[in-house]
């Protein structure tokens, strides 16, 4: 039988059973800490361990020994994935850093022809724009008597590579117009010429804030990549599609076949993602 | 007021007992409003030239026209024989005999003080990097910024900013310095430590044109004074009659109200 205090729960009292006294966490551990790395793994095991014990046994393998079973080959798939995505954003980048430095050329008709191009490249979606290269652009082209095949994932390649340059171009013209004309003037006053300007001006200003959102640029590829199953490109998605018919298409293998490619793809743009926020607020600080 | 004659043909050849900078008729509208509205005068070489008057007279336009950051409407300027309003010109060489500075100063952000003052002896004159050194460092030193060779412009005052400037501009040895209200953004503190580096330059012998409000350095240093007011010249004269003796109504007020 407890006899309640009168001078109230929070006052202490010598004697007093601890349980009796308010209730306060620690400040260190007042509750779970969800880091990335603790959401991967729950992400992970979720994936894998819930549908493997709710629908394993019988002869079959379990979803969670297909998914290991099939993991190499849907990891090659994924490396292809990544192997598009960056060389379509190389390619990308460096086209685009040229149609942007061509916005902001002087002249006429250069600049307008480089922003209609730009303005195209970056308003329609970038499945469209895969089709049409896929079907557009032969499967082998004649240099010089040499056939040179082009295997689909080479137009592929290509076709992401469109939509980079169209937005890697936007973000070097809008990276040079941020830095004032006053840096222009000084350098017009100093006898160097629009060129030197822009390469030792006003380019080095730019660049640390042009990458950011190249990084996002990059996100946005890796993930598009998949897109590239649409025109029979072997990649990921396509081998997830193959894995799963092998396995006889078995309806409870979808969620942890498909939700292994998504992991793949979070554990890997997720990081891009957190790296690309800490720049931008590293650079927005300075 | 001294008028400029206006030659069919530029003089071929230009020699130092003409007048270095020829001002003649300038005409300068942005759309239909008419910022300078016929300047004329002459600067000759070794002279100091300030230009005062009230905002939005077109002072700084003017400054602006003579090393072509601003094109002119009409007239003509010229700049040791060079014709800088002819639609030929080099602008690169105009540039080269007129160094300028800013009121915002306008330093390269990513450069430091010596890097900023190198630069243009390097990439635009070609010259021997060790040699662009050493005397950039000398110039920074009588700027009175030794030691401040590898900070940042961030990491400088103002007015040591400014000087950093007039350092880079004097690096490409202009024959002319144009000065556009370099003090204006200044703290009152810092203001004399540029006005004295400039007095320096003009003891020197070097040709200064400069927008400024300060009239006392413009009463001290100044070898002519012009006052401008809504894109012509309404006196001037050399500042021991400017001073004592204002004609216009204008002038006189003006001056009452900045003295």
């Amino acid at each position: 039988m407890s006899v309640p205090d009168p001078r109230g729960p929070g006052e202490a009292r010598p004697g007093a059973l601890p349980v009796l006294l308010p209730f306060a966490l620690p400040e260190d551990r007042a509750a779970v800490r969800l880091r990335p790395a603790h959401l991967w793994l729950l992400a992970g095991l979720a994936l894998v361990a819930v549908p493997a014990w709710a629908q394993g046994g019988g002869g079959a393998l379990s979803p969670l020994e297909v998914v290991i079973k099939w993991a190499p080959l849907l990891l090659t798939g994924f490396a292809f994935n990544v192997a598009i995505s960056l060389m379509a954003m190389a390619i990308g980048t460096v086209a685009g850093i040229g149609l942007g430095l061509a916005m902001l050329a002087e002249g006429w008709i250069l600049p307008r022809l480089a922003w209609c191009t730009t303005q195209v490249f970056r308003n329609v979606p970038w499945l469209v724009l895969l089709f049409f290269v896929m079907f557009l652009v032969p499967f082998q082209v004649t240099v010089f008597g040499i056939r040179v095949p082009l295997p689909d994932w080479v137009k592929a390649t290509f076709g992401f590579s469109l939509p980079v340059m169209a937005n890697v171009a936007e973000i070097v013209r809008g990276a040079v117009r941020s830095v004032p004309n006053t840096q222009w003037e000084a350098a017009e006053s100093l006898a160097f010429t629009r060129r030197q300007t822009l390469w030792r001006i006003i380019l080095p200003q730019c660049a640390k804030r042009m990458l950011p959102p190249w990084m996002n640029v990059y996100a946005l590829i890796a993930m598009a990549t998949v897109q590239a199953s649409i025109v029979g490109v072997t990649e990921m998605l396509t081998l997830t599609a193959q894995v799963h018919a092998a396995e006889g298409g078995r309806p409870e293998l979808f969620a942890p076949l498909y939700g292994f490619a998504l992991l793949c793809f979070f554990l890997y743009c997720y990081p891009i993602d957190r790296f690309t926020a800490a720049l931008e607020r590293r650079f927005e600080t300075r | 007021m001294t008028r400029a004659t206006l030659a069919a043909t530029p003089p071929p050849s230009w020699t130092p007992d003409q007048p270095i900078v020829r001002l003649a008729d300038v005409h300068k509208s942005f759309g239909s409003f008419e910022v300078l509205k016929g300047i004329s005068f002459d600067v000759r070489k070794g002279e100091v030239v300030c230009i005062i008057g009230p905002s939005g007279s077109g002072k700084s336009t003017l400054i602006r026209c003579i090393n072509a950051l601003v094109p002119v409407s009409a007239g003509s300027i010229q700049v040791e024989g060079i014709d800088v309003t002819d639609p030929r010109l080099d602008k690169l060489a105009l540039r080269r005999k007129v160094g300028m500075v800013f009121q915002q100063y306008n330093l390269f952000p990513h450069k430091t003080a010596l890097q900023n003052v190198m630069m243009a002896p390097i990439h635009v004159l070609g010259q021997d990097r060790r040699e662009v050194e050493a005397r950039a460092r000398i110039l920074l030193a009588k700027v009175r910024l030794a030691g401040k060779e590898d900070a940042y412009p961030g990491e400088l005052s103002g007015g040591q900013q400014q000087r950093v400037a007039i350092a880079r501009s004097l690096a490409m040895r202009p024959d002319v310095m144009l000065f556009d209200e370099v003090t204006a953004a200044l703290d009152p503190e810092t203001v004399k430590e540029v006005l004295v580096t400039i007095r320096e330059l003009a003891e020197e012998g070097m040709t200064c044109m400069l927008v400024t409000h300060e009239m006392n350095f413009a009463r001290d240093v100044a070898d002519h004074i012009y006052f401008t007011d809504r894109g012509v010249i309404v006196e001037h004269g050399p500042p021991a009659t400017f001073f004592a003796s204002a004609q216009d109504e204008r002038t006189r007020r003006f001056l009452s109200q900045v003295l």
